[in-house]
């Protein structure tokens, strides 16, 4: 089976939201979440880098480890998904995760949380595969298609690559040799304990 | 010689043309196609491992209203991870679960520590029914949320495996409503604490005193005591304190990021867990003392009246005190009216 990440090549990311919108679109998701979005760091000023952000699917999750209901499962792919039917939203993973994924909708005042939402890799929920109730709650199911996250399809520079995580990193290496140059896949070290050599 | 000089500057002069030629043949085209290649557009821009070096939690600008969501990248949740599944786990299970331990080898040991003298039958006014009720709102509360608190932490792995994943979830899920709303009660019921008998509770030469001898709970000293003896009072500023700490602490926790940052929002967690934990092992102790521990404690609490021996024995300066003020007229008439109550109880 595949070991399934994302990889945002930094030096491509020219901030153009197309990631967060599809992300928004594809799965419904509602106002005021997001699963996937772009964070510019020294926004114009010198040494500007924009990268796009989501759950990174990490191993030994931390989200996982800290949920007090065990709410979190790794698929066969490497996937981190949930359990909306278990999650309680004690906003835990929040304070866990390195990457600020988790999500939830407010369902009261004083921004109570709601069941937990996050990026689900575009593979669903516990549900069965494309239904209705998988849809509701975690959005389409693009890998029990045979599809790639959409993010990363959508991408208009290709900057964001999803796939197995050899073959992206494959394809990263080429990119970094061909142009001479690459500032690293960000996130990988905090999520896979592993760098790409540039 | 001049002759030589001449032909040696004309072959000079083809030397260097041809090296010129040489140059602009070869090294023009290669630098012409080297040139791009060399220049890496993004050089200037942040690094990773730089950021990473820099700060704990690597921040920048982003689109959408949420302002967490700017926090690209924050390694520090792994040391909250360590806290929350290592380290307050330690904490938890020895504090709890010393402190049962050491109430257990006490009662063993020492245990129910009676009323020396008996019954007198006479009783005295010890907490009135405002004071009662404060104390079980209290109470009450803090139970439920010492079980659904704790549940947090240890249900996981101790009731999980018991009563699986959709059992767990719905008793989890209303021992977090429980948690969130009997704290607004709880909260009141500390504040009222903290007002009504903050009289009696300030440490003076008496707490020494009844420290050094062993309180009457180790050996069979009496050391007299005003209203409140050194213990109780060390149960009030454990209320007052750990109260007021759980309370701030947890209610950062309920209104997430209203004013804090998700390191502020770990600390909160980190403080709310500790406190909570030793808090609940404090509380047992007062439960022990407060029931099986002491005979002729518990309606303190129970019926607001003592019997006056138990008073004499425990708090020897209040009930001289007390006396002095209503005169023993007071609580024998009182006391006669009890003791005919007595027998149905």
């Amino acid at each position: 089976m595949a070991r399934m990440k994302f990889l945002c090549d930094a030096d491509r990311c020219i901030e153009c939201n197309a990631c967060v919108t599809a992300c928004k679109n594809e799965h419904e998701v509602p106002w005021g979440i997001n699963r996937r979005r772009v964070v510019t760091i020294n926004d114009g000023k010198p040494g500007e880098r924009s990268i796009s952000m989501a759950c990174m699917h990490c191993t030994d999750a931390p989200c996982a480890a800290v949920c007090p209901t065990n709410a979190f499962y790794t698929t066969a792919d490497a996937v981190v998904l949930h359990s909306k039917d278990i999650c309680i939203g004690c906003g835990y993973c929040f304070y866990a995760c390195p990457f600020g994924a988790p999500q939830y909708p407010k369902v009261g005042n004083f921004g109570s949380r709601g069941k937990m939402d996050k990026c689900t890799y575009c593979a669903g929920g516990p549900e069965g595969d494309s239904t209705k109730a998988e849809f509701d709650k975690y959005g389409t199911n693009r890998l029990a298609q045979g599809k790639l996250p959409l993010c990363a399809e959508m991408c208009s520079t290709k900057s964001l690559l999803a796939g197995d995580g050899d073959i992206i990193a494959q394809i990263y290496k080429e990119r970094v040799v061909k142009r001479g140059y690459g500032s690293g896949a960000w996130g990988w070290k905090t999520a896979y304990k592993e760098t790409i050599a540039s | 010689m001049a002759r030589f000089l001449a032909r040696f500057f004309a072959q000079a002069r083809f030397i260097v043309g041809a090296l010129a030629l040489l140059f602009v043949v070869t090294l023009g085209p290669v630098s012409a196609q080297q040139q791009p290649t060399s220049v890496n557009p993004t050089a200037s821009a942040v690094k990773e491992d730089e950021l990473l070096r820099q700060m704990r939690i690597i921040s920048g600008r982003g689109t959408i209203p949420d302002a967490q969501s700017y926090n690209l990248e924050q390694p520090a949740g792994r040391e909250w991870r360590e806290f929350h599944q290592v380290t307050l786990p330690w904490i938890g299970a020895i504090a709890v679960l010393g402190m049962l331990a050491l109430l257990v080898g006490f009662y063993l040991w020492r245990g129910m520590v009676k009323i020396e003298r008996g019954r007198s039958g006479r009783t005295i006014v010890r907490f009135n029914a405002f004071e009662r009720f404060t104390h079980w709102v209290t109470a009450s509360c803090f139970i439920v949320l010492a079980i659904s608190g704790l549940n947090i932490t240890f249900g996981k792995s101790l009731l999980l495996p018991l009563l699986g994943p959709e059992a767990f979830t719905a008793w989890s899920q209303w021992g977090k409503y429980a948690h969130n709303y009997l704290s607004f009660p709880f909260t009141i019921g500390v504040v009222l604490i903290a007002l009504i008998w903050i009289t009696g509770n300030i440490p003076n030469k008496t707490d020494v005193e009844w420290l050094k001898r062993g309180g009457g709970m180790v050996g069979n000293d009496h050391p007299p005591a005003y209203r409140f003896n050194a213990g109780q009072k060390m149960i009030y500023w454990i209320v007052i304190l750990g109260g007021t700490a759980v309370a701030v602490s947890g209610y950062l926790l309920m209104f997430p990021f209203y004013g804090t940052t998700v390191a502020g929002m770990q600390l909160a967690q980190i403080v709310h867990g500790i406190v909570g934990v030793l808090f609940v092992a404090a509380m047992l102790a007062h439960i022990y003392i407060g029931t099986i521990g002491m005979e002729g404690a518990f309606e303190a609490m129970g019926t607001g009246t003592v019997d006056e021996n138990w008073a004499k024995q425990h708090h020897a300066l209040w009930l001289t005190e007390e006396q002095a003020r209503t005169g023993p007229n007071a609580s024998q008439s009182q006391g006669q009216a009890r003791a005919a109550a007595t027998p149905a109880e």
